[in-house]
């Protein structure tokens, strides 16, 4: 039975390394419901967050795929009741319509929008939460012009990874990761004689 | 920046190191020194020609084979890693050069072959400029490496070789590809000497095996009635031949091979029952599915192996013995997973066996061999028709060899009949592409193997279709002298994709009338000696002269158009459906 689930994966902070996760589900034709690339509270090592719809043993074998490559340093794959999760999204909404609406603004008061930037043609609100909830007042607003909408991809904490922080932080003490070398002679075009 | 005492200190005695000043190229041959690397396949261009310029100064200490196609050079580096079981290593230029590199790249990823290609790369400020010969390399070739890197700047390469050497050759081999961009080749740095590396701390290349599953196996081993055992190149890569032929005796369990498990024992060996898969034995096979215990060693589960998974030896305990974690459950869900390097693990596994013999269980191997003797063997071997067989000039290849040859196949009817029926008494002597199955690999791999073991015989079996894919390479043989025996099979088809036809497809010959030239004239042209047969009285005597031939020889001998190679397990049909010949389908 196909059901959401989220992979974490902790990596080097190496460039091309997303592109070597990401071709690991479009090989499969699998999409990428979404995924979140950033630090984690040890520096120099990064951690995805990748949402897909799945069975569990297609996403017990892409895991196993992902900490096979050489910069992974782990992947879990974890169902939704095992974690905390949050998305964040941002509505634009003409802002004579809050003014001139109750409604509206019922709206955001019950789903706990947070202003963002107001201005004379146009409000940007925030809120943070689940799928449903922010889906629910993106739908909410539509019929009253909402003008556009983004939602982030998922972030996720595993409700018992007690064991993983510390294990982290050992693992850079022994080994501090090595610095990321960038091409710093992309912007030295001129000048340089080449053949 | 300030510094403590302790960092002044200690840079002073860096500078009493001995430090040179080399330039990015010098680096990456020092390090291959280092390596112990002694043979270079490649091919030089534009952005590749700083490594080559000091390639110059070098030659004395490495020997590079200029091949006549990018392809060439890496499957020749395939053939060397294969033979000799160091990694290959691989020059090529940036643009084409490196994308001519990504079949081979993909071959050797999927038969767990190590080997370091190096590409040029176009000026680090060049990059996404669509500047001339410059490709993505990086990201076109990331599915078919192991790892790959971009380096721009040349004080990054000893260690990021360092890193290349050892993920190329650790846990499960595979091809790294290193880019080196024209700036970093020509950039002059301070060069501290080499260090190995030995350990990278997000990469794990063996799982530590795990005693309770070893004790777990052991328990399943010890009850099995009719155990059997399918190894695959595992056993080769982790140079535990010795180990695996300990354990199958004390636990007398019978052994088939894959494909490229093939050679690991010598053929002859009395537990060794033939080789599974689509045109394996009939024994191993078919009695896949009336085993009790299968013991999987280093192998993957391929479906040319398993036919149908839904109905490969469901009635069996699976053991499956790997060094990669991903293997296990990817295709065949496993009762006892032995994680680990079976070097390391099978002897464990061994002192926990009891010693046993399965005279029945055996005797059911050798019932159904001698039934596949007598319904294609014999037949295949000494035809009463006219018409040359495969089977045939390999059997007489086994005697005049003694089995001593390193054989290196093609892809196609003649693989499928030189690996049934070739002879081995050595390990790492069967090369062939199996997991990706690329036609024209045979001619380059067989020079590789050539530099890879100088003391063996090396013969190429190539069917007439694969060899006009890299024919070009005989001009690499002109030059620079490997001793290659070249078969050409020829059967004037594409002959598996014909016997599909036949078989599948109402015997609609769709493309598959390939055209060959004349092969012995094609080779006169490059100065090698050859003859064709197309007479059985002449058979032995061609082959002889090829074998005792002092240098490369080409030998083309005319066999059957339209004979199929049986037995076989028809697509999409379980393995124990497996037939004999055409009438039982």
């Amino acid at each position: 039975m196909k059901q959401e689930f989220t992979i974490t994966v902790y990596t080097e902070d190496h460039i091309g390394l997303i592109n070597r996760i990401a071709i690991i589900f479009s090989r499969r034709k699998i999409n990428i419901g979404s995924i979140n690339a950033g630090p984690t509270e040890v520096e120099t090592i990064h951690r995805f967050t990748i949402v897909i719809t799945e069975t569990e043993e297609v996403v017990q074998k892409i895991t196993k795929q992902i900490e096979k490559q050489v910069d992974v340093l782990k992947a879990f794959y974890n169902t939704d009741d095992e974690l905390v999760w949050q998305e964040m999204a941002m509505y634009k909404v003409p802002t004579k319509i809050i003014a001139e609406q109750v409604k509206v603004e019922r709206l955001l008061r019950q789903y706990g929008a947070n202003t963002v930037v107001i201005r004379n043609d146009y409000t940007v609100f925030e809120t943070t939460g689940q799928r449903e909830e922010i889906n629910a007042l993106a739908q909410a607003l539509e019929p009253w012009g909402l003008i556009e909408f983004v939602r982030s991809a998922r972030i996720a904490i595993i409700k018992s990874s007690h064991g993983l922080h510390k294990a982290l932080l050992e693992f850079e003490a022994a080994e501090p990761s090595e610095p990321v070398v960038e091409n710093e002679f992309l912007d030295q075009r001129d000048g340089v004689f080449t053949l | 920046m300030e510094r403590t005492f302790e960092e002044n200190k200690q840079k002073a005695s860096d500078k009493t190191q001995l430090v040179q000043q080399l330039s990015g190229s010098q680096i990456v041959l020092e390090a291959f020194l280092h390596e112990g690397v002694k043979t270079i396949f490649g091919y030089p261009g534009g952005a590749i020609m700083p490594i080559y310029d000091a390639l110059y100064d070098y030659t004395d200490r490495l020997e590079h084979i200029l091949v006549r196609h990018e392809q060439g050079a890496i499957h020749a580096a395939q053939g060397y890693a294969r033979v000799s079981g160091k990694t290959g290593i691989v020059f090529a230029t940036s643009g084409p050069g490196a994308t001519n590199l990504v079949t081979g790249l993909a071959d050797a990823l999927i038969d767990s072959t190590p080997l370091v290609c190096i590409t040029g790369q176009v000026f680090a400020h060049l990059l996404g400029t669509d500047a001339f010969q410059e490709t993505d390399v990086i990201n076109i070739t990331t599915p078919v490496t192991k790892w790959n890197y971009q380096v721009t700047d040349a004080d990054e390469l000893p260690s990021v070789l360092a890193k290349a050497f050892h993920i190329a050759g650790s846990g499960r081999p595979g091809p790294v590809l290193i880019d080196i961009t024209k700036n970093a080749q020509l950039q002059k740095t301070d060069y501290r000497g080499y260090t190995p590396c030995n350990y990278i701390r997000s990469y794990r290349p063996k799982p530590i095996p795990r005693a309770e599953y070893i004790e777990a196996a052991a328990v399943l081993i010890n009850s099995a009635k009719k155990p059997l055992v399918v190894f695959g190149q595992g056993v080769l890569l982790g140079n535990a031949e010795k180990e695996f032929t300990a354990f199958i005796e004390k636990a007398g369990i019978p052994s088939a091979w894959t494909i490229l498990g093939m050679s690991a024992i010598p053929t002859s060996h009395p537990l060794g029952v033939g080789m599974v898969g689509m045109h394996g034995n009939y024994g191993p096979n078919l009695l896949t599915n009336e085993c009790d215990l299968l013991i999987a060693i280093g192998m993957r589960f391929d479906d040319r192996v398993t036919g149908r998974l839904d109905m490969y030896a469901k009635q069996a305990k699976i053991i499956h013995m790997d060094i990669d974690p991903a293997e296990i459950d990817k295709n065949v869900k496993t009762d006892v997973p032995v994680w680990g390097d079976c070097k390391e693990t099978l002897p464990a596994l061994t002192a926990l066996i009891n010693k046993k013999e399965h005279k029945e269980w055996l005797q059911k191997f050798k019932d159904c061999a001698e039934k596949e003797n007598l319904k294609v063997i014999q037949g295949e071997m000494f035809p009463v028709e006219e018409v040359l067989t495969m089977a045939e000039v390999i059997n007489h290849l086994n005697e005049l060899t003694n089995g001593e040859a390193i054989i290196v196949t093609d892809v196609g009817q003649h693989q499928m009949v030189a690996c049934r029926y070739a002879k081995y008494q050595h390990s790492k002597s069967n090369i062939t592409s199996g997991g990706l199955g690329t036609m024209g690999f045979a001619l380059p791999a067989a020079i590789g193997a050539a530099y890879g073991d100088t003391s063996r015989t090396v013969v190429a079996v190539i069917g007439d279709g694969g060899v006009q894919m890299t024919i070009q390479e005989l001009g690499t043989i002109m030059q620079f002298k490997p001793n290659v025996k070249i078969l050409i099979l020829n059967n004037c088809f594409l002959g598996m994709v014909r016997q599909w036809q036949q078989l599948f497809h109402e015997k609609r010959y769709s493309f598959v009338d390939i055209q060959s030239p004349d092969f012995v004239q094609v080779a006169k042209g490059y100065g090698i000696p050859g003859q064709s047969v197309n007479k059985r009285s002449n058979l032995n005597g061609a082959l002889k002269t090829m074998l005792e031939h002092e240098g490369s020889y080409l030998l083309e001998v005319m066999v059957g158009k339209e004979n199929n190679v049986f037995p076989m397990v028809p697509q999409g049909k379980s393995v124990s459906d497996i037939v004999l010949s055409r009438d039982e389908m």
